[in-house]
């Protein structure tokens, strides 16, 4: 197997999780007669928490998950390094089925391989800062002189180094969360799983977070699932952003992909009042350039400015205070497209007024 | 066996199941079998005889002052001050009760002990298994609360009087406490923290030793200070099946209506339950109490290193 660097380091397949004593009855009775959630309630006594989920991250990827409280987020990340056992459906890791795994791999993989990060921290009370970060190298048998080079160095990438001797109640919840952070580095694992993990904090001390983590990501290349129900955490921090509503994957793509072409009226209300100037590229909101010369003529485009088609609208803004004329659209030299004034103001309105069907939303 | 007419407004005259008929069949049992216990009964009775023999061999003083330096170690200053006032009280109480309080500290001690080695295991299994934990809850129930006197009879045509079967009643009478207080731990652990223990590779084992116990330590030493405080008050109980000691003295009093002696007595229990209360709370000190230092750098223990770090 080549490593490129797209190869799926996570694959999930079909997921269905049913909590319940009669889950598997249920799950019969949803693949026989596709039955809904509230008959699954009513008959079976079971709470559909995760239905039918697929996806795959890639290598080096940051993945997010995001969806209100109670849509199933937590579940469906538990599924990964198989804290909880789906009801159907299987995780693929590396190639490996993780559901086909005895104890002893699993152990080995959860302690080797998988980082996790907690909203609630999760950190060991009566352990200090030092031994929470090694836990899980501890738990394989590492060597004391090793666990000691190894926690030395995870401490200093999240900013503790000084409070190893500490215990995790003497430090502050933005602390606490860095320790979680180093602990889920400490083994050098391919995949981080994080669920939630900043929304217990302060926004100033989330936002802090959220760039250390941002830029160990960047360091590490660490394949990342995370989950948030902040969207403007979603677009920041992932390459990809799935949307989660009652159990479903109701839409996967793109930040861009997402607030400009929201699969649903739920997801479109959600991007709604996300702001579109640092992810609408020039690409999506330009008229190409043939449709342009046909309705208005060619009308020569000495003066006019030029940008890239992945400047985003922040940029054509900036261009377009400093001239009259509208934006033109370069690749590689040659001109695709124009943005007018029209459209760029639309384009931040969210409205496309390239597309009619945008303009009916 | 119905030899009175029945009748529906009194049934239960006329009615003989003969429950207690039976239960001679177990003392028949009892005694037929004494000889297959003999071995283990002789084993323990060398056991806690060897242990009241070591305690009594210590001069008083010196057992004093290990008393009172293990008291300080695990419990800090102040109990160790109030366990070396108490002990000399003890001492003065009169010329022999040094010697009888030793004899049942060295009763206490044997039954605490085996309550642990029992008690322990069965909480943590009971914390862990709702069906464990429901089916062991009446017989804990009943060890609470049946009268002491209804099991001190079998106990003793098993195992004849004397120091094993003085254990044995003692344990049915103080393990409980033990084993709900370990299970409740358990139980009380965040599942939280469980979870991340699991989410890190942790086998059942590691999760049990390294979060679980750690985490449920409070509860389970609030657990074992119950069991001993009731081991302490079943001394003058057990002293009925000849069972020497503090208890003893009470109970030869009563006899005699001796009120000076059952007060020597019953004060040199209390000095007792006292010195262990004290110790056993000092020892569920949590980490945040003791500014998370550890036990060795603290006490008698954390003196004598402090001393040698000073003159290296
Ligand atoms: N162990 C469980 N038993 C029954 N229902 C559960 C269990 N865990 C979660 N659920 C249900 O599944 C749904 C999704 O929960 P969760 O995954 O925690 O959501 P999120 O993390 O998105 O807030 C909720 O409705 C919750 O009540
Ligand atoms: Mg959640």
């Amino acid at each position: 197997m080549t490593k490129s660097a797209r190869e799926d380091v996570i694959r999930c397949e079909g997921i269905w999780k049913i909590f319940g004593k009669r889950s598997h009855q249920a799950m019969e009775a949803i693949r026989a007669h596709g039955l809904s959630k509230r008959q699954i309630r009513e008959e079976f006594d079971c709470v559909v928490g995760v239905q039918d989920a697929s996806f795959s991250v890639k290598r080096g990827e940051i993945f997010c998950i995001m969806g209100l409280s109670g849509s199933g987020k937590s579940t469906l990340i538990r599924h990964i390094n198989r804290l909880i056992e789906p009801t159907s459906g299987s995780v693929i890791i590396e190639g490996q089925n993780v559901n086909a795994m005895n104890a002893r791999d699993l152990r080995a993989l959860r302690a080797e391989r998988i980082g996790m990060v907690f909203q609630s921290m999760a950190l060991m009370p009566h352990r200090t800062v030092r031994d929470n970060v090694v836990f899980s190298l501890e738990v394989r048998g590492v060597p004391e002189a090793e666990r000691a080079k190894v926690a030395a160095h995870a401490i200093e990438a999240v900013d503790l180094t000084g409070w190893e001797k500490k215990y995790p109640d003497e430090l502050s919840g933005g602390m606490q969360q860095r320790v979680g952070l180093a602990r889920a580095i400490a083994a050098d694992p391919t995949i981080l799983l994080m669920d939630e993990p900043f929304s217990a904090l302060d926004p100033l001390i989330r936002r802090q977070l959220q760039t250390t983590f941002m830029s160990l990501s960047a360091e590490l290349h660490k394949t990342t699932v995370f989950i948030t129900h902040d969207l403007d955490e979603a677009i920041r921090i992932g390459d990809r952003i799935a949307i989660m509503k009652d159990g479903v994957l109701v839409q996967i793509g793109t930040p861009e992909e997402i607030v400009t072409r929201p699969a649903d009226d739920y997801v479109a209300d959600f991007v709604a009042g996300i702001s579109k100037l640092d992810l609408v590229s020039a690409a999506r909101i330009m008229q190409p350039l043939d449709q342009y010369i046909a309705q208005r003529g060619d009308a020569g485009f000495a003066d006019w400015p030029a940008c890239h088609p992945e400047d985003k609208l922040n940029t054509l803004v900036d261009m377009a205070v400093g001239t009259d004329y509208p934006i033109l659209v370069k690749a590689e030299g040659a001109v695709i497209g124009v943005v007018s004034k029209r459209a760029l103001l639309r384009g931040i309105q969210g409205r496309e007024e390239a597309s009619p069907k945008a303009e009916t939303l | 066996m119905v030899d009175k007419a029945f009748s529906l407004l009194d049934p239960f005259s006329a009615i003989d199941l003969d429950i207690d008929g039976r239960a001679g069949v177990v003392k028949q049992w009892a005694i037929e079998n004494r000889a297959a216990l003999q071995p283990i009964k002789t084993f323990f009775d060398g056991l806690i005889t060897g242990i009241e023999h070591l305690m009594q061999a210590i001069p008083p003083s010196v057992m004093l002052v290990m008393i009172v330096l293990v008291s300080w170690q695990a419990a800090g200053r102040r109990v160790g001050i109030v366990v070396a006032v108490a002990l000399i009280a003890l001492g003065l109480l009169s010329p022999e009760a040094w010697g009888l309080a030793m004899t049942t500290l060295a009763i206490v001690n044997s039954a605490v002990a085996l309550c642990i080695i029992i008690g322990l295991p069965m909480g943590v299994l009971a914390g862990k298994s709702d069906r464990f934990e429901g089916a062991i809850r009446p017989i804990l129930d009943t060890m609470q609360t049946i009268p002491a006197f209804v099991y001190l009879v079998p106990v003793v045509m098993l195992l004849g009087i004397g120091n094993v079967s003085g254990v044995i009643v003692t344990i049915i009478f103080a393990l409980p406490p033990l084993v709900r207080l370990t299970s409740l731990g358990i139980r009380g652990v965040n599942p939280g923290v469980v979870e991340a223990a699991r989410a890190f590779g942790a086998s059942p084992t590691q999760i049990l030793l390294k979060v679980e116990l750690p985490l449920a330590t409070p509860t389970i030493l609030a657990g074992l200070n119950q069991t001993i405080m009731l081991s302490l008050s079943m001394v003058v109980i057990a002293s009925m099946i000849s069972v020497r000691g503090l208890g003893n003295e009470v109970l030869r009093a009563m006899g005699r209506l001796d009120a000076g002696k059952a007060i020597v007595g019953g004060l040199g229990i209390v000095i007792l339950a006292i010195v262990l209360d004290r110790v056993t709370q000092g020892l569920g000190r949590s980490g945040r109490d003791r500014n998370h230092r550890h036990w060795w750098q603290d006490g008698p223990v954390g003196l004598i290193l402090s001393l040698f770090q000073k003159s290296a």
